[in-house]
């Protein structure tokens, strides 16, 4: 029959998933703080070095 | 001699340079920093940013109180008895280094699982195991590398904090909707009489009065509810003509759909809820790392220790009685008033009156809560609780639960009452013509006049504005609490200045000598001696004296609160207190005076006078045009002199106010009608600042607190205040400018809709692009008064 209702069904379907994805991040917090993960995106490289040699210290009690 | 900074904190390292390898250090703190980091191969943290971090200060015994479970529990968000969680104010997050080495903590200690920043507001959440480790062991693990929390009693009585998210949400169904509701409504455009359209609209129709549902019940809920207030209180504001807009938009659209009569205007009902909602999110945009609500509590402490029958252990603040013994160590705030008993006090009332030179306190001498000590342990006694000591008991003040924007009618909203009664009498006018020639028409064109009129470009245009001003003005580091105050701002003709901290500066004074002549080796010796002390007066005459060659004296000696004695060879040197060095002292009470012997023979004396902030008297000569000046001091008048020579000739010089009197003084004035600006800075200044029309709070740090206030502004910024005052002016002119434009369009819309022919294309365009131009219109004239304030 016709094929409009199932696109259209499928398009409100995959607009509601990403709508629902959307209130879950805001839910998580992940709107809360908009600048630090753009810093924190830019370590990654060095924690790679770094983990690369295991040599982290136990460290002296405080 | 070279100028060496530290490699940890940068500083310069102008008495002792510690080497470490290749790296130089100002002090063993630092260096201490530097080790813990090499050890445990984080240095990455010095590649990020050059030389980020912060000297590590003494805390022996100053968190004792975390030990608590009572403080634990307030103070940790989660708590299963294995692994904790808290969030930490740490005042010192400022680059990337920051983050950085705070999100690595669990590799200086394996008990720490996870740290993540939050860079807007300078926090630091830890996740750790409790059970073999304190949240007392934390805060001082990251205050050994520099990174000391804020603990106040603000966190102890807040407790959690709700984060309002509605907004986002709201917004984000707003985009929704529209966005689906615009390619729904697409092919209806054009395509009229199309077979296949035809043959679906009705489908398309009713999912597109789906989507609008959550947008009017939801999204758009904020402007009904605002609106009813409004016409509870017998005022037409704003919300008024959107609400009957957005209302009038859904019934009309709904009553079309289900008699098809037409398709609708849902599309432009969504644009429209996006638009507005898009405008509040713009305005609301705030500086999470600044509060400006603070009172005293987020400055004191949560305990302090009490001392009885020879021990010692933390005592809550607000557990304080009458009678007990406190003791406070170096560096920590008095929470009550009371009485010394021993141990030398020097105290820093900074926080209090701006002023940061300290005053020394003998035993028996009376402490007020707020200061800080600065020098070794004292006991004291108290003699109040915490809400009744003379500085706490300010905020009982009703002030203080004012809440300013209530009585204040913004521009929006005194041109939103004659919008309101005009657009009504353009549509009642319409449909009684209408009605006459053809009855048919009459109702489509009353609904479509408040349709189109819906003022969405009115609304949007001081949100915009005001948003932007207000990113402008945080570049240039005035931070300002919200768009109302930058209206208010625009309208003030009093202007009252604070003097100790606010138009002087805190760091610099200058001296005058008078006395005998020192000959070259004299003062040779005066600066050597000075080296040696950490007075702020010493630090102060010995930045001020000429660079001579660093000698080692042979005896040194600082007397608390008197002065210092020193030798070198045959000569003695005392410098301090008139009877320290053995001098009568002629009556000099109100200024600051150090006094100088040599060889037991009185030289002279230095005279310390404040140092008034660059650019103050073009400041004031700048502002005397359009306003009233005066200058309302807590301190004696051993100022006035020097001030009537730098100010204007009008400007008002009131001295020895009490914060009670400041308060009184502005609510005087502004019953005689007066817009008031208060400046200031200390925690004297709260009253004064909430009472005022706009209270700035002057810091010369951002970071440390300032009292509860309207904006804050960067000492550094103090001179640029007069254009901060003409731009917010120019805020308002551009404001009028936009709701020009927008009458513009209203008018081309409003002739759609008398003559009955407005289309959903025609509301669909119209309402985007008028919304739309505003946004670009306000965004690029704030932009240009931005550039001319740099």
């Amino acid at each position: 029959m016709s094929v409009i209702y199932i696109l259209l069904s499928i398009s409100i379907v995959v607009a509601v998933i990403f709508f629902i994805a959307f209130i879950i991040a805001v839910k998580n917090g992940q709107y809360d703080d908009s600048y630090t993960p753009s810093v924190r995106m830019l370590f990654e490289d060095e924690l790679v070095k770094e983990d690369s040699k295991p040599t982290v210290k136990p460290k002296k009690s405080n | 001699m070279a100028e060496t900074t530290c490699f940890h904190c940068g500083d310069d390292c102008n008495s002792t340079i510690i080497k470490v390898e290749d790296k130089s250090f100002c002090c063993n703190g630092c260096k201490t920093v530097y080790e813990i980091f090499s050890e445990n191969d984080l240095t990455c943290y010095y590649d990020l940013e050059a030389s980020p971090g912060a000297v590590p200060k003494e805390i022996q015994g100053k968190y004792d109180f975390l030990d608590q479970e009572e403080i634990i529990d307030k103070l940790t968000e989660f708590n299963d008895g294995e692994t904790q969680i808290t969030t930490l104010l740490i005042p010192h997050i400022h680059c990337s280094s920051c983050i950085w080495i705070l999100e690595n903590l669990n590799k200086l200690n394996d008990n720490i699982s996870s740290s993540q920043v939050n860079f807007g507001k300078k926090t630091v959440r830890i996740t750790f195991n409790s059970k073999s480790f304190s949240l007392k062991e934390i805060v001082l693990l990251i205050s050994s590398i520099g990174y000391e929390p804020y603990i106040s009693l603000d966190d102890y009585s807040s407790g959690q904090k709700h984060i309002d998210r509605t907004l986002i949400y709201k917004l984000g169904i707003a985009g929704f909707a529209f966005g689906n509701v615009m390619f729904l409504s697409f092919p209806e455009y054009f395509e009229v009489g199309e077979f296949w359209l035809e043959k679906y609209k009705h489908m398309f129709r009713w999912i597109m009065f789906a989507f609008s549902i959550p947008v009017v019940f939801y999204a758009a809920q904020d402007y009904f509810i605002s609106a009813y207030k409004g016409l509870r209180a017998k005022l037409l504001n704003i919300d008024v003509p959107i609400a009957l807009g957005i209302g009038v938009l859904f019934i009309r659209s709904t009553l079309e759909i289900a008699f098809d009569l037409g398709s609708g205007f849902f599309d432009s009902l969504t644009g429209l809820v996006f638009f507005l909602l898009i405008g509040r999110f713009f305005q609301q945009k705030t500086y999470s790392f600044l509060s400006f609500e603070r009172d005293y509590k987020s400055y004191f402490p949560i305990a302090v220790t009490k001392v009885s029958k020879g021990e010692e252990f933390p005592l809550q603040v607000y557990d304080i009685k009458k009678g007990d013994r406190l003791l406070i160590r170096n560096e920590e705030l008095i929470p009550v008033d009371g009485i010394l008993i021993n141990g030398k006090a020097r105290i820093d009332y900074s926080f209090v009156t701006g002023e940061s030179k300290t005053i020394s306190k003998k035993s028996g001498d009376k402490l007020f809560a707020g200061g800080k000590q600065s020098s070794g342990v004292i006991e004291m006694e108290a003699l109040k609780s915490v809400e009744q000591s003379y500085l706490t008991q300010l905020w009982s003040n009703d002030v203080f639960n004012k809440n300013k924007e209530d009585g204040f009618r913004t521009l929006t909203n005194s041109i939103s009452k004659h919008f309101t009664l005009a657009v009504l009498s353009i549509a009642v006018i319409a449909t009684i013509y209408w009605l006459i020639v053809d009855a048919s028409l009459a109702m489509n064109v009353f609904t479509a006049v408040l349709i189109i009129a819906c003022p969405c470009a009115i609304a949007l245009s001081a949100p915009f504005t005001f948003g932007n001003l207000l990113r402008i003005f945080g570049k240039l580091k005035f931070y300002v609490k919200n768009a109302s105050v930058l209206e208010q701002l625009a309208s003030i003709n009093t202007i009252i200045f604070d003097k100790t901290g606010t138009i002087t500066s805190n760091d610099k004074s200058s001296a005058v000598y008078n006395g005998i002549a020192l000959s070259s080796s004299e003062e040779q010796m005066l600066k050597n001696t000075l080296r040696g002390s950490n007075h702020p007066l010493s630090r102060t005459l010995y930045d001020i004296l000429k660079e001579h060659d660093i000698e080692t004296l042979d005896s040194f000696e600082e007397h608390l609160g008197q002065g210092l004695e020193a030798t070198h060879r045959a000569n003695i040197m005392k410098i301090g207190s008139a009877t320290f060095v053995g001098h009568k002292d002629e009556g000099s009470a109100l200024s600051t005076t150090v006094h100088i012997s040599s060889n037991n023979i009185y030289k002279g004396k230095f005279t310390f006078y404040n140092k008034y902030r660059k650019g103050l008297s073009k400041l004031f000569n700048q502002l005397k045009k359009e306003n009233d000046l005066v200058v309302l001091s807590g301190d004696n008048e051993g100022e006035l002199e020097n001030l009537k020579k730098l100010l204007p000739t009008k400007t008002k010089l009131i001295f020895n106010q009490k914060p009670e009197d400041k308060l009184e003084y502005i609510e005087y004035h502004q019953s005689e009608g007066a817009k008031v600006l208060m400046v200031g800075d200390g925690l004297n200044d709260a009253g004064a600042l909430a009472q005022s029309d706009v209270g700035i709070a002057i810091s010369e740090n951002i970071n440390v607190f300032s009292p509860a206030c309207d904006a804050i502004l960067d000492a550094s910024k103090f001179n640029l205040l007069d254009r901060f005052i003409a731009a917010s002016k120019s805020g308002i002119r551009i404001i009028k400018w936009s709701f020009a434009l927008s009458f513009v369009y209203n008018i081309v819309g409003l002739y759609f809709a008398v003559t009955g022919q407005l289309a959903p294309v025609v509301a669909a365009i119209l309402m985007p692009l008028s919304s739309i131009s505003i946004v670009i219109f306000t965004t690029l004239a704030t932009n240009f008064i931005g550039r001319r304030l740099e």
